[in-house]
């Protein structure tokens, strides 16, 4: 295993520290609870939906550096996105948290998300990363419940 | 074997595993409240058992099989003795503290209780000191009551008589607290419970390898601890209490070894301890659980108190020292359990830079969901300590909180 320091990059250490879109949205069309009952990470992400395009997506809650970072940047990089745009970058995220690091990962769409590449080499720590992606999956890909608003 | 004179000699070289480099450095073991470290004696002791000793136990005739019984039998009574239970106590193996909280909690259910019988427990259980008794009340129709502390993480008293009336049935108590160090006034709390007619478990978890022990002295009817966190293999506890009663208790789980006769009209069974010990038992385990109890025993329980209450004190000084730190659980009689939370760090976090520095503490809800709650913290940081544990390793931990502040100002 690798130095615990790395896992801690400076852009994860400034969205756990000022998290970007943290609290609740005003009228979410969707709330979708993110926990983990091993470690009690919990957090609930607020989304609002213009029809494939999300148009704001907030969060709340309490979880680790990683956990916590990890929405953040979610936050900021789905908004505007289409459903189909935020599963792909979903897939890439997951992709890069299991797998060996390849020469493209620094050019490819993931920008900062790239921060969590350290992610890997701590496997009890990758849930953490991809807590709150995976709740929006869940959601993402369920048509019903994103035309029947389940606030 | 060491002794343990001081609060920096300590008993290291007795445990192979303390020898061991973490990413490069020493391990410094810290999490002796999740499980403890075994000693070279219990290792050899599980080693020359499966060599030399191994067959099934009770039934055979040859000689292996009376060699097992023999040792098997003589744990039983030995661990009877090390918690100061006389011969109206039965002790029963169980798989551990969960299991025997759970047998406990199935047989004085069909024994005792009723819609409306209460059952009282502490806010500061750990979860299998509340499940249990929770799916009880749901089967039963009694209610789960519960004892509240303060802020300090002690027990409030006069609620806990307030609370206790004649329809309170049971009583289940932990000794101490795995997350707040706290050491509950249980003789007190027994003796209350029997005026009242309740029946009294005592969870020594985490109790059993930091003080002395005496079930009659205490007052307890049962008394549950697990070897793992005494130095002693995983997979084997203790349910002791009074043979009567569990003789009047209904089984648990049904099997081979706790009947006398079986038809398929009928099965009559056996008395205790075997009534309980369906299937084959985990032999090896009580065989290490009693070079265990004899490495506790010859250490001595009144030195290894006094040990960890001077670590303790020195620990509780000098980890205030880092800035943002919290102790939790500041009760005034403590065992080695330092919980604490550190400022815009959360607890894995914590964790996770400690390891680095090969420092074992622990991070998260410590299983006691309801006392997170009670405090208003997700989680905590815990460091617990053991019998190896010296100055320099809290030391050690105090320079490493030190960095995780500078990683996270």
């Amino acid at each position: 295993m690798s130095n615990s320091h790395h896992l801690y990059e400076k852009i994860i250490l400034d969205h756990n520290r000022a998290p970007r879109n943290f609290g609740k949205l005003p009228s979410p069309d969707i709330i979708v609870e993110a926990s983990n009952p091993l470690c009690g990470d919990t957090f609930q992400i607020y989304l609002q939906l213009d029809g494939n395009v999300i148009q704001a997506l907030h969060f709340e809650g309490n979880g680790c550096a990683i956990s916590k970072a990890s929405a953040s940047l979610m936050t900021t990089l789905l908004k505007g996105k289409t459903k189909s745009e935020a599963q792909n970058l979903l897939e890439s995220f997951q992709t890069m948290l299991n797998s060996e690091p390849t020469e493209s990962m620094e050019e490819s769409e993931l920008g900062e998300l790239v921060a969590f590449s350290e992610v890997r080499k701590f496997p009890m720590r990758i849930k953490c990363a991809a807590l709150t992606w995976r709740a929006l999956d869940s959601v993402l890909s369920s048509d019903e419940s994103c035309t029947h608003p389940t606030k | 074997m060491a002794k343990l004179t001081d609060y920096n000699n300590n008993l290291q070289n007795d445990f192979p595993i303390l020898g061991k480099k973490i990413h490069g450095t020493p391990l410094i073991y810290l999490d002796n409240a999740a499980t403890t470290q075994k000693p070279q004696c219990v290792i050899d002791a599980l080693v020359r058992f499966y060599s030399e000793e191994n067959s099934n136990v009770h039934r055979g005739l040859h000689y292996l099989s009376q060699v097992a019984t023999e040792h098997y039998e003589a744990a039983r009574k030995r661990v009877t003795s090390f918690l100061g239970a006389d011969d109206t106590y039965s002790t029963i193996f169980t798989s551990g503290v969960t299991e025997a909280i759970n047998l406990a909690a199935h047989g004085l259910g069909t024994l005792l209780l009723k819609p409306k019988d209460e059952i009282l427990i502490t806010q500061m259980e750990h979860h299998s000191n509340i499940i249990p008794w929770q799916l009880l009340c749901e089967k039963t129709g009694a209610q789960l009551r519960i004892i509240p502390i303060s802020d300090a993480g002690e027990l409030l008293m006069e609620e806990f008589e307030r609370l206790l009336n004649a329809r309170t049935k049971i009583v289940a108590v932990t000794h101490v607290s795995n997350v707040l160090g706290t050491v509950n006034p249980i003789r007190e709390i027994c003796s209350k419970a029997k005026e009242q007619g309740a029946i009294s478990l005592i969870d020594g978890a985490q109790s059993a390898a930091h003080l002395n022990i005496n079930i009659q002295d205490i007052g307890a009817d049962f008394f549950v601890c697990s070897a793992h966190k005494m130095y002693g293999p995983t997979g084997i506890g203790v349910l002791c209490g009074p043979a009567e009663l569990l003789n009047r208790m209904s089984p648990y789980q049904s099997g081979s070894g706790m009947v006398e006769s079986v038809t398929f009209e009928k099965t009559s069974f056996r008395t205790v301890p075997d009534k309980f010990e369906a299937g084959t038992p985990h032999i090896a385990g009580a065989i290490g659980l009693t070079a265990a109890l004899d490495y506790l025993s010859d250490t001595g329980m009144d030195a290894i108190e006094s040990h960890e209450q001077q670590l303790l004190a020195y620990g509780t000084k000098v980890l205030t020292s880092v800035e943002g730190l919290r102790i939790i659980g500041n009760a005034k009689k403590k065992t080695g359990v330092l919980s604490f939370t550190l400022e815009n760090v959360h607890p894995h976090d914590i964790a996770q830079l400690l390891d680095n520095d090969g420092i074992a503490i622990r991070s998260g809800h410590h299983c006691a969901q309801p006392l997170m709650q009670f405090y208003h913290v997700p989680a905590t940081a815990r460091a617990s300590l053991g019998i190896y544990n010296s100055k320099q390793d809290i030391d050690s931990l105090v320079n490493a909180l030190h960095t995780v502040r500078e990683v996270f100002p």
